[in-house]
């Protein structure tokens, strides 16, 4: 119709503008809704956020689709948030070398700067849980984390993180010294089959308790000696059976043959 | 063919008697050790175990000392490592050089070593049995055992009576109520808020989104003083919430669930163990202990491994404030099968 | 007749330790007779064999156990009243647990030695059975369970149950979250017990599951009870092996009426006695370096929470994986009544399997018939059947202990569990036929190999040309000693059907002759004089 509408251009300042207001008010409302402990992290620029669309659709489109709205491959990413990203891409998950139920961890693919502006991009998309503030990711009591641990944890991850088998082949990975981002990430964002443990459900003083247990296990080493993998009676049966009877049966062998 | 004893034969049933078979050699000629040949190496051994020996003796004196000085301070589990550590590794090297020293020893300079011994059969020579045998029939015949029926007889009931009592004194073992009548009720009422485990803070319907898995106890759990861990041995619930077009509900039970939020007992049908590895995208549950794995979008039937029955779901609601609740207890027992479960 | 009270002569010799010790073993002898003791026992003879040292390596492990257990008990506290833990371990601080837990933790993180003990206890307690159960596989393969010695296979396996036991009512103490799904998984399986079940269950547990008795009982088993059974039965297998004396391997010299070896006193105590310094050393070494049980891991118990990995000691592991192949659904309701055959099955089916092993002695006896005592111990090539046997047995134990680790085995191989349990439930039928047929083939072509080499001598890897151009190897023959040890061995033919007394073929009859068959149809005979000298003739 007219000149504006079939350049469709506004003044470069306005698309920003509009922007910021989206995200404050989309992040805003968000963290009001659900009292998330999103971080008052700098807020993305355009820039970033462009870098991060396309290295979007050079990395991620032909599995989550060109506006991540999901594919056959992959689910959508409407609503996933800033902090779902930062753990797939940033423990190396994301890309996937084949869609499955399993993303195993695998050397990240990807400059810190490049996760943070898929990140922002991501973000723009829908209201999800951004990075949270760094008060929730030290600091915490290890007891009370420790009992968290138990009751949600535990069972999947196994009492001192040693990870665990799942149903059909999938697993859950050891939580050896992961970072505390990404703890707080999983626990959120609920990713591939592990449950979402949502701030209602574990508040954010409860999620720093946890990391701050964790953190206790990867900075104190087993009082007992080496650990044997963590991984309980079945490692310590093999050890018995391996090493001190197999040991001592050579020394019975010694002990019975003809001196020289 | 082997001859077990001198005045009697046994059989040797199916084995075969073959003649012509190869003799025993007799004993190889004496083996000489260097030690025996060599006085010089003699020595050398003798003083080598000797040294042992004092290693031994100087170990175990220093895991003594270790052990004051290296002193477990409260809270630095560093010291308890180095305690441990040191103290057990000193007690090792003194054992060890003390057997080592022992058995080289015997090895190396002991004489003796292939002496013979004579085997006598396992039984008592003739006379022996016979004499055991008279003692017997002496016995017998001076206290009337077999000619006394009525007296031998009444012995034998008292003594199998005697340890009856016995019996009844570890009825006490357990409390006087019938287990059957406890174990199929839980703590669950019509209205009980379900609560968060550990800290029995009241779950909203609101707070519980798509994907969660909340572990659930009763809100009013902590009341039970002393029979808590009974009680929560037989409570603790898993509260999960699903798409609603992930749920298959059968007929009978539309009402158990609340907007896709359902919840089930935690305790394995199969032996006890807590079911609570929620799988989020496939519904599947599955427990460590032996692999029994549950269908969340199907009532919790069992899709693989040795339990036998789903696991009983849990009928809840919200009341007024948005909480959710129970409707009722279970409408079966939970955890695993007993004899008189269904009666 | 009156009794001269002259003390006896003592030794002339210089020195006056030896003054001494002859004073008191006078002293003694008078009050105690144990001059009768010292000639009947100084001299016994022991044979030398490694393989003959497993039991003592499980005799040691006990005292090792009985050492660190009696310090454990010292701070050990095995109540079920709940306290709040204030020791040095930070994670667990302020939490609520029973004093049994909390006291478990006291030991480990704020006694000296209380961890060293701890780890001393436990690692000597998987090796005590272990070492059970490797020294019945030796006894079993090398047929020392034969006349005289079938009550000591009897006592000896009632050990390795005992053994199992207080391993079990051990590792329950500490109240931990591990420990306790073992005792919930007991109880679930005693509830099943049809009629009786849930009463059983009720009577251990002082009513519920968990209750508050259940670990100070567990205590009075594991520290007097059982220890008591497992003492008076150790003294039992030890009169009853000096009464029979120990079997020895054939060899030069060595015939089933003499026993050649070292005599107690001095050879056979130095080396018996330095071993059990080393298998001391080599427990405190292992448990000083290498952490086991570490409860702090686990927390409390409570019956919420569980781990991943949730296994028992190793050796309850074949109960805990029969558990894990059964399939799904098995159970059926009558009467009223429930059956949960998912448990009962495997229930009869262990108890089947360990009976089997309890009574096998006498098995071999009846099919046999052979009354005789043996003490000669067998090479297990020379009783291919016997040696299937048991390793069929072995299989069985093997692929259910495989089963206890499914989900270990899942995770670190990258297979499913789900693969794991049906590729299980598979072996767990052709396992054991597979390693039978493998045992007995490789026992009888092991026992021809023996064959070839006595008749024809070794290899020697010595080439020589004929003059008629042909190469031929140069074959060592075999000096008469270790020509001996190769031809020793016993031969059973399969038992014919015989009419009894009445002229009457029984089933009994029957049946023994079938199993005779299945014995001893495939076996190979042992080399006599005559073929040596066959051979020798024969061109080489």
């Amino acid at each position: 119709m007219s000149k504006i509408q079939r350049t469709g251009r506004r003044h470069p300042v306005a698309a920003a503008a509009l922007l910021l207001v989206g995200l404050f008010v989309s992040g805003g409302s968000y963290a009001l809704v659900t009292g998330a402990a999103t971080a008052s992290n700098d807020v993305p620029s355009a820039q970033q956020i462009e870098t991060g669309e396309s290295l979007f659709l050079a990395n991620c489109a032909s599995c989550h689709g060109l506006n991540a709205e999901g594919t056959k491959a992959g689910p959508s990413l409407m609503g996933v948030g800033a902090l779902a990203v930062e753990f797939q891409v940033g423990s190396g998950r994301m890309p996937m070398s084949g869609s499955g139920p399993q993303a195993e961890v695998k050397p990240v693919q990807f400059t810190q700067s490049d996760i943070d502006a898929m990140a922002a991009w991501v973000a723009t998309l829908a209201p999800g849980p951004g990075i949270p503030d760094d008060k929730f990711l030290t600091g915490g009591d290890a007891s009370n984390g420790a009992e968290l641990f138990r009751v949600n944890c535990a069972m999947c991850h196994n009492v001192a993180g040693a990870g665990g088998a799942l149903t059909e082949g999938k697993w859950a990975p050891d939580l050896k010294n992961i970072d505390p981002v990404h703890v707080y990430a999983a626990m959120v964002t609920g990713p591939q089959n592990m449950p979402v443990f949502s701030d209602m459900n574990i508040t954010p003083e409860e999620k720093r308790d946890i990391i701050s247990y964790l953190q206790y296990l990867d900075e104190n080493p087993s009082v007992g000696g080496f650990d044997l993998g963590s991984l309980g009676p079945v490692s310590e049966g093999l050890f018995v059976w391996i090493f001190a009877l197999g040991g001592l049966i050579a020394i019975t062998v010694w002990l019975t043959a003809k001196s020289n | 063919m082997a001859k077990s004893g001198k005045d009697v034969e046994l059989s040797s049933g199916s084995a075969v008697q073959r003649t012509g078979l190869v003799e025993n050699p007799g004993f190889e000629p004496a083996h000489k050790r260097v030690h025996d040949l060599d006085p010089a190496k003699a020595t050398k051994a003798e003083k080598g175990i000797s040294a042992l020996f004092l290693i031994s003796g100087l170990m175990s004196v220093a895991a003594f000392a270790l052990n004051f000085a290296f002193p477990i301070v409260e809270g630095d589990l560093s010291t308890t490592r180095l305690n441990t550590l040191l103290v057990g590794v000193a007690i090792a090297a003194g054992l060890l050089s003390l057997g080592v020293g022992a058995v080289h020893w015997a090895k190396a300079l002991m004489h003796g070593h292939d002496l013979v011994e004579e085997r006598h059969p396992t039984r008592g020579d003739e006379p022996t049995r016979q004499r055991a045998a008279e003692i017997f029939t002496q016995a017998n015949k001076e206290s009337g055992w077999t000619r006394r029926r009525l007296l031998r007889n009444s012995l034998v009931t008292a003594l199998v009576a005697f340890p009856v009592p016995a019996i009844a004194l570890l009825r006490d073992l357990a409390p006087a109520e019938d287990p059957n009548t406890v174990l199929k009720y839980t703590a669950w009422k019509k209205g009980t808020r379900l609560a968060r485990d550990t800290s029995g803070v009241a779950i909203k319907a609101s707070e519980v989104t798509i994907g969660s898995a909340f572990h659930v106890i009763p809100e009013n759990l902590h009341e039970y003083h002393e029979t808590y861990l009974n009680e929560k041995a037989k409570a603790a619930v898993l509260l999960m919430r699903l798409p609603i077009e992930d749920l298959n509900e059968s007929e009978d039970r539309k009402g158990w669930s609340y907007d896709g939020i359902v919840a089930y007992s935690k305790i394995c049908t199969h032996v006890g163990c807590p079911v609570a590895l929620y799988e989020q995208q496939t519904h599947h549950l599955l427990c460590p202990c032996h692999q029994s794995e549950f269908d969340v979008s199907n009532h919790c039937k069992v899709i693989f491994g040795p339990a036998a029955r789903p696991l009983p779901q849990l009928p809840i609601t919200v009341d007024a404030e948005g909480y959710l609740v129970a409707q009722s207890d279970f409408l079966e027992p939970v955890g695993p099968s007993f004899w008189e479960r269904t009666t | 007749m009156t009794v001269e009270t002259k003390s006896k002569p003592v030794p002339q010799s210089s020195g006056r330790g030896m003054r001494v010790a002859g004073g008191i073993a006078n002293y003694l002898d008078e009050r105690t007779s144990i001059s009768v003791a010292v000639k009947q026992l100084g001299r016994k003879i022991f044979p030398d064999h490694w393989s003959f040292m497993l039991g003592e390596i499980a005799l040691y492990s006990f005292i090792i156990i009985l050492l660190s257990g009696t310090f454990l008990t010292l701070f050990f506290d095995p109540s079920m009243v709940e306290v709040h833990y204030e020791g040095s371990y930070v994670p667990l601080k302020g939490i609520q647990m029973s004093a049994a837990y909390a006291s478990s933790l006291d030991i480990t993180f704020d006694i000296r030695g209380g961890l060293l003990m701890r780890q001393v206890h436990h690692w000597a307690a998987l090796l005590f059975v272990a070492s059970i159960g490797l020294h019945m596989l030796r006894v079993f393969f090398t047929g020392a369970f034969r006349k005289p010695r079938e009550i000591n296979w009897v006592v000896g396996f009632l050990l390795f149950i005992m053994a199992m036991a207080e391993g079990f009512t051990g590792y329950s103490l500490p109240d931990d979250l591990l420990s306790g799904n073992g005792l919930r998984i007991i109880d679930g399986m005693v509830k099943a017990i049809p009629f009786i079940g849930t009463w059983i269950s009720y009577l251990l547990f002082g009513g519920e599951f968990p209750g508050t008795v259940i670990i100070p009982r567990l205590y009075m088993l594991h520290i007097m009870l059982l220890p008591a059974i497992v003492i008076a039965l150790i003294a039992i297998h030890m009169v009853l092996l000096i009464v029979n004396k120990h079997t020895q391997f054939a060899g030069p010299g060595r015939t089933n009426n003499n026993v050649v070896g070292s005599p107690i006193l001095p050879v056979f105590a130095a080396k018996a006695g330095g071993f059990f310094f080393i298998v001391f050393g080599v427990v405190m070494l292992i448990a000083s370096l290498f952490t086991i049980n570490p409860i702090w891991n686990y927390g409390p118990y409570d019956p919420s929470p569980v781990s991943a990995g949730t296994q028992p000691d190793w050796y309850i592991g074949f109960a805990d994986g029969m558990l894990r192949i059964m399939p799904s659904g098995w159970e059926f309701v009558l009467g009223g009544y429930t059956f949960a055959m998912n448990l009962i099955i495997p229930i009869v089916v262990l108890l089947v399997f360990i009976a089997v092993v309890a009574v096998y002695p006498f098995i071999e006896a009846w099919v046999t018939g052979d009354k005789r005592e043996h003490h000669i111990a067998e090479r297990p090539r020379n009783a291919p059947t016997r040696t299937a046997i048991g390793a069929a047995g072995v299989a069985f134990y093997a692929i259910l202990w495989a089963g206890a680790s499914s989900d270990l085995i899942a995770t670190h191989f990258r297979v499913s569990v789900e693969g794991v349990i049906i590729t299980l439930q598979i072996l767990f039928f052709a396992g054991p036929v597979i390693a039978f047929w493998l045992a007995k083939k490789m026992a009888l072509a092991l026992q021809r190999k023996d064959r070839e080499i006595v008749l024809h001598g070794y290899e020697s890897s010595h080439i020589v040309r004929l003059p008629g151009g042909e190469y031929r190897e140069i074959h060592t023959p075999l000096d008469p000693y270790e020509k001996w040890k190769l031809v020793a061995f016993e031969e059973y033919e399969p038992a014919l059907v015989r009419p009894n007394a009445q002229g009457k073929i029984t089933i009994g009859s029957r049946i023994r002759a079938g199993v005779s068959r299945f014995y001893f149809e495939d076996r190979i005979t042992p080399v006599t004089k005559d073929e040596i000298e066959a051979a020798k003739r024969a061109i080489h």
